[in-house]
């Protein structure tokens, strides 16, 4: 028995679109379907992509870090390190709190290039394995972390143990009052140069600055 | 051999006739239980729950069920004690990077009736967990019942057994001590080591490049809401499957030789 609805056009029979009328591409109840579900759609995407967003939104927020009074520059040599506490995050009392090891620059043993920047060599207490916290040891002349074993000699490259590179350091500068300053964290790589900050266990060395990208969240000082 | 049936659903009973006048009373306890009977058909007239509740409940099991097939149910129960615990626990947890998560958490295991009790089953309750899950994946693979049809069901086993983990790194940071404080340092920055996506993973778990004012309180939100959630829906899935596919037979149970020898005996 043929079917009674059977037409000629191309669309109904073709796209088997039932009870549609000659020409129509698309049948009311499909219509009302799609416009349904695109209405429902666009309501849950109306809460759940500004929420993600709002969850997501501190990934791409540079936070900025303040320069910092550590002290007057007659308190640091080239001798050893002074150890100077800094506030990373603030808000949150003691645990924002972190340790840099201050030292005067010296020609004899830094290798990296003078600038406006290194007068004084800050170096965080943040081991390069995950994220420690190391210690100078003066009699050793090195940094030793507690956890892994990691060891960094005295310019803080790597010694021994698990780290991937030498530990990061601040920019430093001087003020016109003679106080030294400590301002935003860098990275550095086993030649020393400067890179936007990593988190500990990024190589910076040959691919391992590609593998291990600089974030939105947190950069060097333009143009050092 | 009889073809594997589900018992058939009970016929309803007809209502019972008015009682003559001057037959003894009823006890209490015959009201009572008329009165839960009646109650529960009242849900039941409304819901047809007790289709479900039998499904669920009154599965054939193959010969050779052993103890073994408990574990999944401990790991259930595991899951349910640190639900419970953790519900508590929370209403005397303060997430307060500045000091007030550890004195809130002093102040349950110090002052709250119970509270280091509680707080216990909660802490130790969350190795139990992750013991007894293995355990149950132990179980599940020696005795082949990730074959087919049940390789969904394992798949939504191992994200229920990441999310656990899950579940433990977050809950970890929670006491706000030295020990969690590092702890998880060191745990975002093994998350941190993954190429390409590592850098933003971390910055997202820490709320930005360092461990911040909202750090402690992503970690709460994360460990209190947004997985047990999911957790919760997989377990519903995961039990759906069960009860649906059934149970496998322990591995060395030989198919049909026993079960004929049986019959004729």
């Amino acid at each position: 028995m043929p079917d009674r609805h059977q037409t000629k056009s191309k669309y109904t029979t073709d796209r088997r679109i039932p009870g549609a009328f000659e020409g129509e591409t698309v049948s009311r109840r499909r219509f009302m379907t799609a416009s349904a579900h695109t209405a429902g759609g666009v309501a849950a995407m109306a809460f759940v992509l500004p929420s993600l967003a709002f969850a997501m939104g501190p990934i791409f927020e540079e936070q900025d870090q303040p320069w910092q009074d550590v002290g007057s520059t007659d308190e640091f040599d080239t001798e050893t390190y002074v150890p100077k506490t800094i506030t990373i995050a603030s808000g949150v009392g003691e645990a924002g709190k972190s340790t840099v090891y201050m030292r005067k620059y010296d020609p004899q043993v830094d290798v990296e290039p003078k600038d406006q920047y290194n007068d004084f060599i800050a170096l965080s207490t943040r081991c390069m394995h995950l994220g420690c916290p190391i210690r100078f040891v003066p009699a050793a002349g090195r940094f030793i972390c507690p956890c892994h074993g990691g060891v960094y000699n005295f310019r803080g490259e790597v010694d021994g143990g698990p780290p991937v590179r030498p530990l990061d350091r601040f920019y430093t500068r001087v003020t016109s009052g003679g106080r030294v300053e400590v301002g935003r964290r860098f990275s550095v790589n086993s030649e020393i140069e400067r890179f936007s900050p990593r988190d500990p266990g990024a190589p910076l060395d040959g691919i391992g600055q590609y593998l291990y990208p600089s974030r939105p969240s947190i950069r060097k000082l333009p143009n050092t | 051999m009889p073809k594997l049936k589900l018992p058939a659903p009970p016929i309803p009973l007809p209502k019972p006739l008015p009682k003559r006048p001057g037959a003894p009373r009823q006890t209490p306890v015959e009201t009572a239980t008329e009165a839960g009977i009646s109650a529960v058909d009242w849900v039941d007239e409304r819901t047809s729950l007790s289709g479900a509740a039998r499904w669920m409940m009154f599965r054939k099991v193959p010969r050779g069920t052993n103890w073994f097939y408990t574990l999944g149910s401990s790991t259930m129960f595991a899951f349910l004690s640190q639900a419970v615990t953790g519900v508590f626990l929370a209403m005397y947890y303060r997430p307060d990077a500045a000091g007030g998560a550890y004195e809130s958490i002093r102040y349950i295991n110090n002052e709250v009736f119970l509270g280091e009790f509680v707080h216990g089953m909660h802490k130790w309750g969350s190795s139990v967990m992750v013991i007894l899950i293995f355990l149950h994946m132990a179980r599940t693979f020696f005795f082949g019942a990730y074959k087919y049809p049940r390789e969904l069901n394992w798949g939504i086993g191992v994200a229920l057994l990441i999310l656990t983990m899950a579940m433990s790194f977050t809950g970890y940071l929670l006491p706000f001590d030295q020990r969690s404080y590092w702890a998880t340092i060191v745990g975002v920055n093994i998350n941190g080591t993954g190429p390409l996506v590592g850098p933003y993973l971390s910055d997202f778990l820490r709320a930005g490049p360092e461990f911040g004012a909202t750090t402690l309180s992503r970690f709460y939100a994360i460990h209190m809401l947004l997985i047990p959630g999911i957790m919760a829906a997989l377990i519903g899935a995961h039990l759906y499957l069960v009860a649906k596919l059934g149970t496998t037979a322990p591995p060395w149970l030989k198919p049909s030789d026993p079960v004929k020898k049986e019959e004729k005996a």
